[in-house]
Order: structure tokens, then sequence, then C-alpha cells
């Protein structure tokens, strides 16, 4: 029970920070195709004053306008792609959440998948060490101390 | 072989560490500006309450301006304010004004009240422009040279030392052009 309403508050709680950051009701788009369209893009935009929030979870005043400009291009009939292009000539790649593969990001994107190869490599040659360190005989004088701690046990 | 490997990890971490050190250090806020040697976007502002003249993109072409976005909400832009006096009263270059995110009458009242260093004023109240000039925050200015491009971009208060030392020598550069 106890479980069971700490749980309830939790999500309570992080239910009521999403509707505070849900943009006003005055922001939401008569066509519902276009405002579910909206919301996406929200997601995929950043607010540049905010550092690490998109435009749809902050409620800086620069993030409401451009909240604005994404519902702008849309109703003028741009493509999704076509308003991020939009916000991207004129903020730059920052604006972006999601940043493009291209030179300067060939680090950022390349490095999980150089670790996970460097890691799983190491992994690879530690396992079939292991391995193959299983397969060896005993030396005589192992077995003869495998013999005595035997014999110490009762088991022969 | 091995022995290498073992120091691997060690490695790593200190080529991360030293990337994060640096990278630690540097601005988040400083974004580059998207319009360096790109034209002005086109645009034809309204004035503000009590003024006759408005501000358009055309204002700014034929000599080297100074065009600073600022409001009579944002606390460095005060800060800004005695230098941008100084530089209009010197008479070295114009400074022209857009002013962003003010309810009516705002902007006005504060420059009554501290002094206008603009030759020409626009009023973004929807912050609908601020979007095309790529603004983060306010104060920031724009040098724009006779073609009426954007040469430099300045985020921030402009200090005695910025004008000394990069906004001045810029302008003078760009008018031997």
């Amino acid at each position: 029970m106890m479980r069971f309403s700490l749980i309830l508050l939790a999500l309570l709680i992080s239910l009521s920070a999403q509707a505070l950051a849900r943009p006003g009701p005055d922001e939401i788009m008569d066509d519902p195709e276009l405002e579910a369209r909206a919301m996406v893009l929200y997601r995929q935009l950043r607010c540049v004053v905010c550092q690490s929030q998109s435009i749809g979870d902050s409620n800086a005043d620069l993030a409401s306008d451009m909240r604005v400009v994404v519902r702008e291009r849309l109703l003028a009939g741009d493509s999704d792609a076509e308003v991020r292009a939009y916000l991207q000539q004129r903020y730059g790649d920052y604006v972006l959440m999601l940043p493009p593969v291209q030179a300067n990001t060939l680090v950022l994107w390349g490095f999980p998948i150089v670790l996970l190869l460097f890691a799983g490599g190491l992994a690879f040659f530690f396992v079939r060490r292991q391995d193959q360190a299983g397969e060896t005989e005993l030396s005589p004088e192992e077995e003869a101390q495998l013999a005595a701690l035997k014999r110490e046990e009762g088991l022969e | 072989m091995s022995r290498f490997i073992v120091f691997a990890p060690l490695a790593l971490f200190l080529a991360l560490a030293v990337y994060f050190a640096v990278g630690l250090r540097e601005d988040p806020t400083d974004i580059p500006s998207q319009l360096i040697d790109a034209p002005l976007p086109e645009f034809d502002l309204p004035p503000i309450e009590g003024f006759d003249q408005g501000l358009s993109s055309a204002d700014l072409t034929g000599e080297v301006v100074l065009l600073n976005y600022f409001g009579s909400w944002c606390p460095p832009c005060l800060v800004e304010h005695p230098m941008l006096m100084l530089i209009a009263r010197s008479g070295e270059v114009p400074i022209y004004g857009i002013d962003w995110r003010d309810p009516p009458g705002a902007g006005t009242a504060w420059l009554q009240r501290h002094g206008n260093p603009y030759t020409r004023i626009g009023d973004d109240a929807s912050g609908r422009l601020a979007i095309e000039f790529g603004i983060t925050g306010a104060p920031e200015t724009f040098v724009i040279d006779r073609a009426g491009r954007v040469r430099y971009r300045h985020v921030g208060v402009i200090t005695p030392d910025v004008w000394r030392q990069t906004l001045r020598p810029m302008i003078e550069a760009l008018r031997e052009e």
C-alpha cells in the first residue's frame, strides 16, 4: 500500500511538472494534425537561452517566440525538415537537439561505437584466455597438492 | 601487448579529463552567429511610441553602422547604455536600435530616463525579427558594412575594452574597404 501511494505520488509530481512546462492553451493549433507535428518539432528544437531544454520544455520568452515560428512555418506549408532547417539557418546546428552527423560531430557519434568495439574486443580476449586457461592440464605438483587436499577432507 | 592494454583505461581517462577540462572553460552561451558575411534580413519595423520614424533594413545600408538589440526589461542593457551614449556623442559611428519585446511605451520611457543614443529605433514587440537575427539575449550588437552585410556580432555588454579593442578598429577597417 505504502509503495503504491509512493509510486502514485511520484507519478503525480512528474505529471504536474510536465503540465507546467506545456505551452499555454493560446498556442494550440486548430488543425490537430499540425498540432501533433508541432508538438514533435518542439521537442526536437533547442531553446537557445536555456542550454539543455527543448523549446517544448521551456517557459522562456524566446522559446515561446520560437514556438510561434514553428507554427508559422507549419501553417505556411513547410515540411518538418524545412521547419528545422529554417531555425538551423538562423541559430546554427546548436538549435537541433539531435546533432547532425558531419565532420565536426564525427567524434561525438563515433566515439560510443569505438568504445563499444574496444571494450567488446577486450572482453572477447579476456574470456578466450580464461577458456584456454581452463583447458590446460594440472602440473604433477598441482596433482599432488590436490590429492593431499582430498585426503585431508577424507574424500579419498 | 597485454601490458599496454592494462594502461589503456588510464590513458582513456586522462584523455577525457583533458577534453572535459577544456570544454568546461568554454562559454556555452557563445553560439556563433549564422549571419556573418550574410546580407541583413529584410525588415521594416514600426517606430516605438513617441517616435515618428521606424527602422527598415534599407536604412542600414550605405555606411558602416552598429545595430543594437535592447529592451527596457534587460539589466545588462542598462549597464551598456552609458557606453552607447559615449559612442553616439563622439559621432564615430551611427547606432541603430531595435527595441525587443517591450510593452508599448516601455522603451520610450526607458530612453527618456537614460538618454537616447540611437539614430533610429524600430519596434520588435513580438520578437519575431529577433529570430531572423538569431538573437539569443539582449544586448546584442551587429557591425554592418556599407553593402548592408553583417560583419560581426557582439553578444553582451559593449565594455570600453570591447569598443576600443574590437569594434572601433573593425569599423575603421570596414570604412577603408
